[in-house]
């Protein structure tokens, strides 16, 4: 008897706390819905052209591109040849920046971690110091550098640089905790220094780690380095700016350059799709580095 | 037999050691190449040129300090003082700080001993250490005399301006106006403007003020404060990560149901597959600037654009996380709610979503986060949010105060977001183990 009034109580209390969660999730649920809506219409209301107006139109921008570009289709490969050197120097400052930056992420990373650091009392210090290097967008960078620098990849170049080293620095940092750290005791055994601990004792147990990071962080440098080209830095986002705000008739070119940069976004994200894949599983016959 | 064995792990040894030492000097070589080449290619010496060191240096100050301006028109005669020049912090004619006294000749002290008297026309600067400047605009021209001895270089003069330089504060003199500098650390009127009551109060006077009833007259002073504009300010942050928000959260739901139909143990079609995950590597693909240009000519500029940018390019990338979620997925609970004879829907209401939650909620939180720092970029772009401001307040290349401003509270933005939604991951995760 005693059982079966306390199976029933046990039932209802499980009723009772399905009850209450599901209670809770239809309020959040509620909450959420009421959010998005909201936010919304206040987002709707801010904005030039409203959403339901601009629905129908949405493919007309790109169909007046395809059809201009594909009148003038004979002139797309010379377009490409033109705008070729404008996407290497985006390229250029993808690639000069992530380069720049690993080599800083390494270092900073180093000095942020446990048990490698060479001044362990600043650890907290260098971590802030790769917080607030993360926390500042490249664009702002980009456009004070602007200003002082004048226009050009070197702002954009140094704006990356700054940006993306403390993001790979958090990430090396990450890998750096689950290193070994024997290999230090042992060179430290045999006199090394700090340097030289760094270099022979970790760099060979991470560098597989940091180099697929720095590869897919070039991937998003690539883009952010066309962005920062249309908000005033050199490179092929200058271009399209241009190109775009010329309207019709240069459509021709906003399209060839649509293209190249489509097409350069999808190879360089395959091929370090790809290197990552064989650095991260198998293949690990070249243990160099 | 043995000594040859050895004799190949020797040579082989070698060789390793070889190609080793080949990477470990190849490595600096290419990188060090590579650099000089972007040296040369980026006309990286030509900088010195480009660059300018006055910009970087009113920049500079411009963070930390900021400057009253005393202006005298020469013409009129009449004697402006304002913060910064601005027309929003100009104090009220015959009003004027304490460290300078109005009158037929008005006195103004610039601090360590460095006085500038304006007289009827004239102007007249003693200068500590150095003595009595002495000059007159005029119709020829501006004429003015100086202590004996070779001209310092902080002096700078011409025919028709003259420049005074000190660490005190500047004095330019042209026919049209004479102009005296004074710097002050801190930013200017950053919580009242001068036509506020509560202007050059004190904390423990405001205090006082504020339990007397006048909180929300002090509160609406602050709040519109023309020069700053804190509740404009206030908004454009809420506007930037609600665009965040939209984009993010936008993205996941129409990426939820289109993952199903890409994941291979949910969709036995390989050409539905297909086609859907083609979809989601073209919006990823065309990444959020393409996207912008296209979303802003059809929606003009402003925030709702910005975020169906987001909510495109994110389709994507969510659309492919979460088939690969839903490929994880653990077949033995499908089957344990098929076995109690669930139908297709609720197998997957049961047996898969529970699964997955946890998952996907954390990697949507994941892109919320760097969503809002994205959100500030494509603000600058579309024209919404905190980055339309930042990027109103560089173009006038003299706020620097206020870009600052904004700088800090992008970080302060991105910092809360970061911690926030780690600590909401973390438990996200420890839930579903617990579960």
């Amino acid at each position: 008897m005693s059982e079966i009034t306390s199976t029933q109580k046990y039932e209802a209390e499980y009723f009772e706390l399905i009850k209450k969660r599901r209670t809770y999730s239809a309020i959040l649920l509620g909450v959420f819905i009421v959010l998005m809506i909201s936010g919304f219409n206040v987002v709707d209301d801010r904005n030039a052209g409203s959403f339901w107006a601009g629905i129908t139109s949405i493919f007309d921008f790109p169909r007046e591109v395809i059809l201009e570009a594909s009148e003038k289709i004979e002139k797309i490969p010379g377009l490409f040849v033109k705008f070729f050197p404008s996407l290497i120097e985006t390229i250029n400052i993808a690639a000069a920046a992530t380069l720049a930056a690993s080599i800083f992420a390494i270092f900073l990373s180093m000095l942020a971690t446990q048990g490698m650091a060479k001044w362990p009392r600043l650890i907290p210090v260098f971590r802030r110091i790769l917080d607030i290097m993360r926390a500042i967008p490249d664009f702002v960078i980009a456009l004070i550098l602007i200003f002082i620098l004048g226009g050009g990849p070197v702002p954009a170049m140094i704006a990356i640089t700054f940006h993306t080293s403390g993001a790979l620095g958090k990430l090396f940092s990450e890998v750096n905790e689950n290193a070994s750290l024997q290999p230090l005791d042992g060179l430290s055994s045999v006199g090394a220094s700090w340097m030289q601990k760094m270099l022979l004792g970790i760099l060979p147990q991470v560098s597989p780690n940091y180099f697929s990071y720095a590869l897919l962080r070039f991937e998003i440098n690539i883009r952010i380095s066309a962005i920062l080209g249309f908000v005033g830095a050199g490179g092929i986002g200058y271009d399209l700016k241009n190109a775009i705000s010329w309207g019709k008739g240069r459509y021709d070119e906003a399209g060839a350059i649509f293209i190249l940069l489509f097409v350069t976004i999808v190879i360089v994200d395959q091929l370090s799709g790809i290197f990552r894949d064989r650095l991260t599983h198998g293949k690990k016959s070249e243990g160099l580095l | 037999m043995s000594t040859n064995n050895i004799e190949t792990l020797k040579s082989n040894v070698n060789k390793l050691f070889y190609f080793k030492r080949a990477w470990a000097f190849g490595i600096p070589i290419a990188i060090l190449a590579y650099f000089t080449y972007v040296f040369i290619s980026f006309d990286i010496l030509g900088l010195s040129e480009r660059g300018s060191l006055k910009n970087a240096k009113s920049l500079v100050g411009d963070m930390y300090s900021h400057k009253v301006h005393v202006t005298r028109d020469n013409r009129k005669g009449d004697i402006s003082i304002s913060i910064e020049g601005e027309k929003k912090g100009r104090y009220p004619s015959g009003e004027a700080p304490e460290w300078i006294e109005l009158g037929s000749t008005s006195k103004i002290n610039l601090g360590n001993g460095h006085l500038i008297y304006f007289g009827e026309k004239d102007v007249v600067y003693e200068v500590p250490n150095y003595g009595r400047i002495w000059a007159e605009p005029g119709l020829g021209g501006v004429e003015a005399e100086y202590p004996n001895g070779p001209l310092p270089e902080w002096i700078n003069q011409s025919k028709n301006r003259v420049t005074i330089t000190t660490e005190a504060g500047r004095l330019t003199i042209t026919r049209n106006r004479t102009e005296v500098f004074r710097y002050f650390y801190g930013w200017e009127l950053f919580f009242f403007t001068l036509d506020s009551q509560y202007h050059g109060k004190s904390i423990s006077e405001l205090t006082s003020l504020a339990f007397n009833g006048e909180l929300p007259k002090i509160m609406r002073d602050f709040w519109y404060n023309k020069m700053w504009r804190h509740s404009d300010v206030a908004w454009a942050i809420g506007e930037t990560i609600l665009m965040a928000f939209l984009g993010t959260f936008g993205a996941a739901l129409v990426a939820f149901p289109l993952a199903f139909l890409a994941a291979k143990n949910i969709t036995p079609l390989a050409p539905v597959r297909f086609f859907f995950r083609r979809i989601f590597d073209f919006t990823r693909g065309l990444d959020h600037l393409l996207w912008t240009i296209i979303l802003a000519r059809a929606f003009g500029p402003g925030p709702l654009t910005g975020a169906l940018a987001m909510v495109v390019t994110d389709t994507g990338t969510f659309g492919k996380l979460f088939s690969e979620a839903i490929e994880n997925v653990d077949k033995k609970q499908i089957d344990g709610v098929q076995s109690t004879g669930a139908r297709n829907i609720q197998r997957y209401r049961f047996g898969v979503i529970p699964q997955i939650t946890p998952v996907l909620l954390s990697q949507i939180l994941y892109y919320f986060e760097s969503n809002i720092r994205g959100a500030t970029v494509i603000g600058a772009m579309v024209g919404g949010g905190i980055g339309l401001m930042l990027t109103q307040a560089i173009i006038t290349q003299s706020n620097w105060e206020e870009v600052t401003y904004y700088i800090i509270l992008i970080i302060l933005l991105v910092t809360a977001t970061d911690w926030l939604s780690g600590k909401l991951r973390q438990r996200l995760i420890k839930g579903s183990l617990n579960n």
